[in-house]
This record gives C-alpha cells, sequence and structure tokens, in this order.
C-alpha cells in the first residue's frame, strides 16, 4: 500500500483528501502546515505528497523546497493541490520540483487523473 | 410524453444521427429535450415534435440531435491511445511516408476537440522530427454547438485537470479569467469541420490515421458495419484506425483486424497473411513487445 501525505491548513480539505486517496487504496498521514509535514518526511518519506500552497508557519513552496534538499526528498511524488490556479504559481510549483498541479476545487475523478498520470496509480 | 412521441423520437433520432434510444434510456429525452423545447420557446415537448415532424424547420431537427448526443471527452483519455500514437504510430509513418512528407489524421467525433488538440500536442513535441512535413489534422463531429467549442479551444478549469499533464496546460493554453483557451499555435494545427457519419465520405479525402472513438458505441451494428465499411474505403493499405475503450471491430466487419498487443487499434485487413509492414516496423515492435 502506498503512503500519501495530505497538507492542508483546513482541516475539512484534509478529511475530503484522505476519504478519496483511502479509496485509491493509500495509507494517508496528515500535516496542518510545512513544518509539520516535513518533520514527518524527515521521520519517514512518504510515496506521495498533497500539497497545499497557502499555509501558516510554513507554505506549500518552502515546504516543497526543504523537502527536495534532504536526504532522499527526490523520492516522493509532489501533488500540488491549491486554489492559486495562475501561470506563474504553476511554473514556480514545477520549478521548486512538483510533479503535478492541481488547481482547487478539486473532486476525486481529479485526484484520480493526476495520480494516475504521474504513475501513482 | 405520449408513445406516439417516443417513437417518433427514436425513429427520426436512428434515421439522422444513427443514435439508437432504448426504452430505458426515454428518461434522457425528457431531461434533455426539456430545455431545448424552453429555449425555442416552445411548449413542452409536444410542441418540439410537431414541430420536428411537419419539416418546415430543420433547426429544431438538429437541436434535437445535438441535445441526444453524448459529448463527453477529455484530453488524453484513457492514455494508453495517445502512446500508441507518439511511440508506434507517428515514427512508423515518419519512414513510410517520407517520400511525400504528409500525414493525413481524422478525429471522425472530434466532440469539444480534446482528441484532435492531444494529437497536436504530441506533434507538436516532434519539433525539428516534423518541420518540412505536412500533418492535416482533421476534426468532424455532428453538432455544430460542439464544434464551434472545439474551434473556441476554451475550456473549463474542470476540463483541463482531467488527463491534461499540467506541463502541457502551461505550455499549450493561455488563461482567460476562470478558462484556460488553446494557444493559437495549436489551434491553427487543427481543421474543424461539421460531419454526419451517416453521410457519404466522398467529399472527405483520404486519411493515414482514423480516430474513431465512443460514437460507434450509439450505433446498432448495421450502422456500425456500414461506418467502418466507409472508413475503410477512404484508408491507404497501410491506414490505421483507433476505437474507444468499449469498442471493437469484431463480429461487425472484417475489413480491418486488430493489432496484436496494441488494444484498440485496428488495421486495413490484408489478403496476405503474415504481420505488416507497420507491425514489423522497430518501433512498434518495440511498443508492443
Ligand atoms: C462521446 S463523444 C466522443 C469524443 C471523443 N472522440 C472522445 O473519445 O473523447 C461522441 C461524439 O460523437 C458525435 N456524434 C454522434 N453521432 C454522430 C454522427 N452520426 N456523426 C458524427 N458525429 C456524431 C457527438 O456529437 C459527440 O460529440
Amino acid at each position: 500500500m502506498k503512503s500519501c501525505l495530505i497538507v492542508d491548513d483546513s482541516k475539512v480539505i484534509r478529511m475530503v483528501a484522505k476519504k478519496i486517496l483511502q479509496e485509491l487504496d493509500f495509507e494517508t498521514v496528515e500535516a496542518e502546515d510545512g513544518q509539520v509535514a516535513l518533520d514527518l518526511c524527515k521521520n519517514q518519506m512518504p510515496d506521495a505528497v498533497l500539497l497545499d500552497w497557502n499555509m501558516p508557519v510554513m507554505d506549500g513552496i518552502d515546504f516543497l523546497k526543504n523537502l527536495r534538499q534532504l536526504p532522499g526528498g527526490d523520492g516522493p511524488v509532489v501533488v500540488f493541490c491549491t486554489t492559486e490556479n495562475d501561470v506563474n504559481h504553476i511554473q514556480e510549483a514545477m520549478e521548486a520540483g512538483a510533479n503535478e498541479y492541481i488547481m482547487k476545487p478539486f473532486d476525486g475523478e481529479i485526484i484520480q487523473a493526476k495520480f494516475a498520470q504521474v504513475g501513482l496509480l | 410524453m405520449g408513445p406516439g412521441d417516443f417513437n417518433f423520437l427514436q425513429e427520426m433520432l436512428k434515421r439522422e444521427s444513427g443514435l439508437v434510444l432504448t426504452e430505458e434510456k426515454s428518461y434522457l429525452l425528457e431531461s434533455r429535450l426539456i430545455p431545448v423545447a424552453r429555449k425555442l420557446s416552445l411548449n413542452g415537448i409536444e410542441e418540439l415534435v410537431v414541430r420536428a415532424k411537419n419539416g418546415t424547420s430543420p433547426e429544431v431537427k438538429k437541436a434535437i440531435i445535438e441535445a441526444m448526443t453524448t459529448n463527453e471527452s477529455f484530453f488524453f483519455r484513457d492514455i494508453k491511445p495517445f502512446d500508441i500514437f507518439r511511440e508506434a504510430t507517428l515514427p512508423y509513418y515518419l519512414d513510410a511516408r517520407q517520400n511525400t512528407r504528409k500525414i493525413k489524421i481524422w478525429c471522425a467525433a472530434a466532440s469539444s476537440g480534446q482528441e484532435p488538440y492531444s494529437l497536436a500536442m504530441i506533434l507538436n513535441e516532434l519539433g525539428p522530427k516534423i518541420a518540412g512535413w505536412n500533418v492535416d489534422i482533421l476534426g468532424t463531429d455532428i453538432s455544430t454547438d460542439i464544434l464551434d467549442k472545439a474551434i473556441n479551444g476554451l475550456y473549463t478549469q474542470f476540463e483541463v485537470q482531467r488527463g491534461l499533464p499540467v506541463q502541457n496546460l502551461v505550455k499549450y493554453f493561455d488563461k482567460e479569467d476562470e478558462h484556460w483557451r488553446v494557444k493559437s499555435e495549436l489551434r491553427s494545427m487543427v481543421k474543424y469541420r461539421e460531419f454526419n457519419l451517416l453521410d457519404s465520405f466522398a467529399t472527405l479525402g483520404q486519411f493515414d490515421i482514423v480516430f474513431c472513438r465512443n460514437v460507434l458505441i450509439y450505433f446498432d451494428q448495421e450502422t456500425k458495419a456500414q461506418i467502418l465499411a466507409r472508413i475503410a474505403e477512404c484508408m491507404p493499405p497501410d491506414g490505421l484506425l483507433f476505437l474507444g475503450g468499449a469498442e471493437t471491430v469484431l463480429g461487425i466487419s472484417n475489413l480491418f483486424q486488430p493489432i496484436p498487443k496494441l488494444r484498440g487499434v485496428y488495421e486495413v485487413a490484408s489478403k496476405e497473411s503474415g504481420p505488416s509492414a507497420f507491425m514489423e516496423h522497430p518501433a512498434v515492435a518495440a511498443f508492443a513487445s
């Protein structure tokens, strides 16, 4: 079973994402900001990260940059999942090492399509 | 709606578009035709049927047909056929058409354009390899409304997230408010035209590659066989046909034969036994193994 770390400051979004990912047969772990997520990754790298952008303490893009510096940090497939939906944000995310990008609002179909595209399914 | 109206609509849809409407699907008539009647300021389905029957208003018939067709499509639908197109089909044609440097592609049920634009993206990725080549993509559909959408190339955020890699989104689309528009370079690679698959193919010309996906499923066996026969007629001996995931030629037409290991792809049947030139091409053999 693959693992996915869900990073989002909204509890509701984490819950929705968790439900979708569990249906896709993922084991899920949750973090409410980038710092908590980074600590979790230092402990154990997940197979995938579903990542919000705007969060308190550490935002998604800083988390991603830090993650890619960690030993084994190039392993997880990172899929942004954010309301930021302009080309500049998307490009910044890809340059920082994101593998895919979901623009909120999302649903199970979009998550499934994107995860399949990056070879997670 | 009375049984007379249902029978009339069922018969008309079959005759004019090929669509087979079963009794179980009759609920679709109500849900899809009531908005049509409203749009035309008519008093419900009964009046719509009266108008369609008296034959003086072809636009009413057309509106009914367009409302009853299923237009769902998405970029790189099912992924696999597009991998086959990129990894096997194009390498073969780039060799086989060295002399003419011409490849003609037809999307026979183009709907809102996701399929032809996906092919255009793949072609564009070939870069210098197709410089100087003349590659035509024609997208046709019975519905002019849906073709308008294809021509405009304007998609919702939801539509560009089903199947389209984000790298392709930023490369080939511009953001317009909450929508995404296909860039003009890509739009100019595809020509669109209204065409009913039940009509004569005489005006269409020849095609090396035909995508006829997720449309034959709506037709009966006889209609499927007739359309497949006409597609075969407008193809060279090494032409390739791509069908949808739930479609096949098996048991319907012997003018095409499946290609082992390339699901959904069919070649024009030949009298000669043994593998075709396509199957023997190194890129195709490598992909299939
Ligand atoms: C489900 S879409 C398929 C789109 C695309 N090929 C795909 O696989 O994603 C089916 C399309 O077939 C078109 N269609 C239905 N009957 C047709 C006919 N008789 N001639 C041409 N197009 C037809 C519909 O208008 C609709 O856009």
